[in-house]
C-alpha cells in the first residue's frame, strides 16, 4: 500500500517541471496570449521530446503506454505554468478515444503520429460533456455528420477531431473532411485554442463502444482538468506568499499582517487535500474503471470550488497590483475560470455523481 | 500509488468479519455521542471493548507489544479495512479519547521506560481515563504563557494554580499537566509537563455549564498538590515541546476524517429517510446539491490522511499538508452536523424530551460540540498562523514592546 507516486513518476514530474521553467516563463505566456496565437510551437515541440503527446498512447503505437496517473502529473505542471499547449483535449481525451474505441487501422492511422506531436487531434463533446449551449449538436447518419459543436477543446491546427454526436456516438474525422467550417472562438484564456466545428454532411468514421468510451473520455478530461486547476491553485498560492513578503506598508512587510497571512492560510489549507482526490481520481481508471466516474466528479467538481475561492483570493493579496496585467497573475485566474466551465460545472457534474450513486434517477 | 488488497489484505478482511460476527454483541452500541453524555455508565462495558479489541489489534495497533499493544507495522491498508468493516457493520472502533489519541503517542516518544510501563497498558484497555490540563483562565491561544507553578521540595513538586476547559476531569482518573518549574526561564523554557492521579489530595474540580446542556468541560483548582519529580515527562523545563508533541496528535484526532464519514453517512440516512411533504429529502435538488459537495470534502479528506500517512511512513517532520487537518475538519464537522440540522428543519429544533426527536437530539448538540471544537485544541485562528508561519514560511507578527 502506497498513496503517492513512485520514484518514475517523481522523475516524470521534475523533468516537466525543468523543461516548463526553462520554456515557458510569464513573457511566454503573455507573447501567445498577445497575439492571440493558438498555441506556443516551440513549447509543443520541447514538451514532445519528453514523450507528452504519447502518454496515453501505447508502446506499440509509438508512445509511452503511461496511465492516467502520469497524465494528472503532468497537467498539473503545465497548469503550474500557464503553459499554452494543447493537452486535456489533445493528449488525453483524443488518444484514448481511439485507444478504446479505435479498431486496429484507425489506430495504426492516427496513434502514431499523435505520439510523436506532428499530428494533432481536437475534441468536439462539450454538448456531452457540459450539455447544448445555442441548440448546438451534431446528428449522425451514414456515415455522415451534420450540426455543429461548441467549444471544441484543442482543436486549432488540429488535424483531426473526435467528434460526439447527439446519441453519444463518437466519430473520427480529419480536418479536411469536405462539408466542415472551423471557426475559432476566443475567450478569456488565451493560453488554450477553443473552436467551433460545423458539420454539413460531413464524413465521419465511428468509433466503436462509443457511449462507454464517451463516458470515459470525459471522466478522463475532467481529472486533467483538475490537475491542471490545482497546479494553477498553488502557483497562484506561492506567488500570493512572494507577493506579500516584498510589498512594505505600515513600514512592515504585509506578509506579517494576520489579514494577509490568514487568506494564504485558507489558500494552502483548501489545497492540501485536493491532490489526493486528484491522485485516486486518477488511479482509479485502471483498477476499478466503474469508480472512475464518481472519483472524476469529485475532484472536478471539488476542484474547481477550491480553484474559484483561490483565484479571487490570491488576485486580493496581489491587491491593486492582482487586478492589473503587470504581474500577469490573471492568467491563471482565467485559467482557473475556464476548467471550471469546461466539460462540466460543478453543480452539472455533482448531478452526475448523485445519479452515479442511485440517489436520484 | 497501490491501494490493491494483497492476498494477505483478503485474508485480513476475512479475520476482522469473522471477529465482528462473533463479538459485536459485546460492543456498545451508543454513538461517540452518547459516550460524551453517559461516560460513567457505559464505562464498563468500553472496557470489555476496548480490551478485545486491543488485543485483536483493532486498536493501539502500533504500540509496543512491551506496554500491551500489539506491535505491528503501519499498514494504512489494514488500518482502513478494520474502518470499513467497523463501519459497516455499525460497530464503534474503540474510543479515541485523550488518553489513548494523545497521552499514550506522547508518552512514547518523551517519557521514561516506568512511566511508559506503568500506564501506557491500562490507558489503552480504558482502565484509566485521561484528562489534559493545558489551557488556563489567562492562557488559552497564547498557552506559553501559563501560570500553575510547581515549586520544587525534596523529591517532589509541590503544584499550585487553576486550569480550565478541562475536558472530562469530572471522570478522569488521571492527568497530564502542564507546569512552571522555571519561573525565571522565558515562558516557553520553563514549562515541564507532569502526571498525577486526580483523587491526589488538593485538587478540586469544578464541571462548568456550556451551550450544548451538559457539562463536559471543568475547571481544576490545585492546592499545594504534591507530585513526585519523576512524574515529569521527558525533561524538566523541556514541556513545551512535549505538549507540542501531544497538541499535534490532539489536531489529528480532531480533525479525523473516519468521524467526518459517520457523520456524513449519518446525514446520507436523513436524506433518504426524512419526507417533507411526503416527499424523501433526497428529490429535493438544493438538499442534495449540499450533500454531494460535502461528500467530495469528506472523500478529499480520506484520501488526504491516507497520503499523509504515507509520506510519514517515508520519514520526515510534520507538513504543511498535516498542519491543514485539523482546521479543515473540524470545520467540515460543523458543516455536515449544519446541514443534519437543516434537513430536519422545525423537527430539528426539539430537544432533550419528545417522541418525535431524532437520533436522541444529537444533531442539535453536535453542531453546537463541533463549534466548540473549531475552537478548542487551538482556535481555527492559531491554526492559520500556525500553516502561514511554519508552513508557508511567512513572518510572525511583530511583538508589542513590553510596558
Amino acid at each position: 500500500m502506497n498513496f503517492g507516486l513512485s520514484e518514475e513518476q517523481e522523475l516524470i514530474r521534475d523533468s516537466f517541471s525543468g523543461t516548463l521553467e526553462r520554456v515557458c516563463q510569464l513573457d511566454t505566456v503573455r507573447k501567445t496570449a498577445e497575439v492571440s496565437a493558438p498555441m506556443d510551437e516551440s513549447i509543443w515541440t520541447e514538451l514532445c521530446s519528453l514523450g507528452m503527446a504519447g502518454l496515453l498512447i501505447p508502446e506499440e503505437f509509438g508512445g509511452t503506454g503511461l496511465t492516467l496517473l502520469e497524465v494528472a502529473v503532468v497537467s498539473e505542471e503545465l497548469g503550474r505554468r500557464a503553459a499554452p499547449v494543447p493537452f486535456a483535449g489533445g493528449v488525453v481525451m483524443a488518444p484514448l478515444a481511439i485507444r478504446l474505441g479505435g479498431d486496429d487501422n484507425q489506430k495504426r492511422e492516427w496513434l502514431p503520429a499523435m505520439a510523436d506531436g506532428s499530428l494533432r487531434v481536437g475534441v468536439a463533446v462539450s454538448e456531452a460533456a457540459a450539455g447544448a449551449r445555442e441548440n448546438a449538436g451534431v446528428t449522425a447518419g451514414n456515415g455522415l455528420l451534420s450540426g455543429r459543436a461548441l467549444f471544441v477543446l484543442d482543436g486549432a491546427e488540429a488535424g483531426g477531431y473526435v467528434v460526439a454526436d447527439n446519441a453519444g456516438g463518437l466519430h473520427i474525422l480529419h480536418a479536411n473532411a469536405s462539408g466542415l467550417n472551423k471557426i475559432a472562438l476566443k475567450t478569456i484564456d488565451r493560453t488554450r485554442a477553443v473552436m467551433e466545428l460545423r458539420f454539413e454532411n460531413t464524413p465521419a468514421e465511428p468509433l466503436r463502444n462509443s457511449s462507454d468510451v464517451l463516458q470515459t473520455i470525459i471522466d478522463a478530461g475532467r481529472v486533467s482538468l483538475a490537475a491542471d486547476s490545482l497546479g494553477v491553485g498553488e502557483e497562484m498560492l506561492r506567488q500570493s506568499v512572494e507577493y506579500s513578503a516584498d510589498r512594505n506598508q505600515f513600514g512592515r512587510t504585509i506578509s506579517s499582517f494576520q489579514a494577509v497571512k490568514h487568506l494564504c492560510a485558507e489558500m494552502a489549507a483548501e489545497l492540501q487535500p485536493c491532490r489526493g482526490l486528484v491522485w485516486h481520481a486518477a488511479y482509479v481508471i485502471d483498477q476499478s474503471p466503474k469508480e472512475l466516474s464518481l472519483a472524476a466528479a469529485f475532484a472536478k467538481s471539488h476542484m474547481d470550488e477550491v480553484g474559484r475561492f483561490v483565484a479571487r483570493t490570491a488576485t486580493e493579496v496581489h491587491g491593486g497590483m492582482g487586478f492589473t496585467d503587470l504581474t500577469g497573475l490573471h492568467y491563471w485566474f482565467k485559467r482557473l475560470g475556464v476548467n471550471r466551465a469546461y466539460l462540466g460545472s460543478p453543480e452539472r457534474v455533482r448531478a452526475e455523481a448523485a445519479r452515479l450513486q442511485g440517489f436520484t434517477a | 500509488m497501490d491501494l490493491n488488497d494483497r492476498p494477505e489484505h483478503k485474508v485480513y478482511r476475512e479475520e476482522v468479519r469473522a471477529f465482528l460476527s462473533e463479538y459485536k454483541h459485546l460492543a456498545p452500541g451508543e454513538s461517540a455521542f452518547s459516550f460524551r453524555m453517559e461516560p460513567r455508565k457505559l464505562r464498563e462495558k468500553v472496557q470489555i471493548w476496548q480490551g478485545l479489541l486491543v488485543d485483536h489489534g483493532y486498536t493501539s495497533r502500533t504500540v509496543p507489544k512491551k506496554y500491551g499493544g500489539f506491535g505491528a507495522d503501519v499498514d494504512i491498508l489494514k488500518n482502513r479495512i478494520i474502518a470499513d468493516e467497523f463501519f459497516a457493520t455499525n460497530v464503534i472502533q474503540g474510543l479515541g479519547n485523550q488518553g489513548i489519541s494523545m497521552f499514550v503517542p506522547t508518552v512514547l516518544e518523551h517519557g521514561s521506560e516506568e512511566l511508559k510501563e506503568r500506564y501506557i497498558r491500562p490507558t489503552i484497555r480504558s482502565e484509566i481515563v485521561w484528562c489534559q490540563g493545558y489551557s488556563e483562565p489567562n492562557s488559552g491561544s497564547d498557552l506559553a504563557s501559563l501560570q500553575t507553578s510547581a515549586i520544587e521540595d525534596g523529591e517532589d513538586f509541590i503544584i499550585n494554580g487553576q486550569k480550565i476547559w478541562t475536558s472530562g476531569a469530572h471522570i478522569a482518573d488521571m492527568i497530564f499537566c502542564l507546569v512552571r518549574t522555571e519561573p525565571d526561564k522565558p515562558k516557553h523554557e520553563g514549562i515541564s509537563y507532569i502526571v498525577f492521579p486526580m483523587d491526589t489530595p488538593g485538587i478540586e474540580v469544578r464541571p462548568l455549564q456550556t451551550m450544548t446542556g451538559t457539562p463536559s468541560f471543568n475547571e481544576v483548582f490545585f492546592t499545594n498538590v504534591r507530585v513526585p519529580k519523576s512524574n515529569v515527562v521527558g525533561n524538566r523545563g523541556e514541556g513545551w515541546a512535549v505538549a507540542n508533541s501531544t497538541l499535534k496528535h490532539e489536531r489529528g484526532l480532531l480533525g479525523d476524517a473516519n468521524r467526518s464519514l459517520d457523520s456524513l453517512l449519518r446525514v446520507k440516512r436523513l436524506l433518504q429517510n426524512e419526507s417533507l411533504d411526503g416527499q424523501p429529502l433526497m428529490e429535493n435538488p438544493l438538499f442534495r446539491d449540499r450533500f454531494i459537495k460535502l461528500q467530495a470534502r469528506v472523500q478529499a479528506m480520506r484520501l488526504h490522511e491516507m497520503r499523509m500517512t504515507s509520506e510519514a511512513d517515508k520519514g520526515g517532520g510534520r507538513s504543511l499538508g498535516d498542519m491543514v487537518i485539523k482546521l479543515l475538519g473540524c470545520e467540515l464537522n460543523y458543516q455536515l452536523d449544519g446541514l443534519g440540522v437543516d434537513l430536519l428543519g422545525e423537527i430539528g429544533i426539539l430537544y432533550d424530551e419528545s417522541p418525535m426527536l431524532r437520533d436522541g437530539g444529537a444533531w442539535q448538540a453536535n453542531f453546537m460540540f463541533d463549534l466548540g471544537l473549531i475552537i478548542g485544541g487551538g482556535t481555527a485562528q492559531i491554526q492559520k498562523n500556525i500553516i502561514s508561519e511554519r508552513g508557508l514560511g511567512m513572518p510572525r507578527e511583530p511583538k508589542v514592546a513590553q510596558v
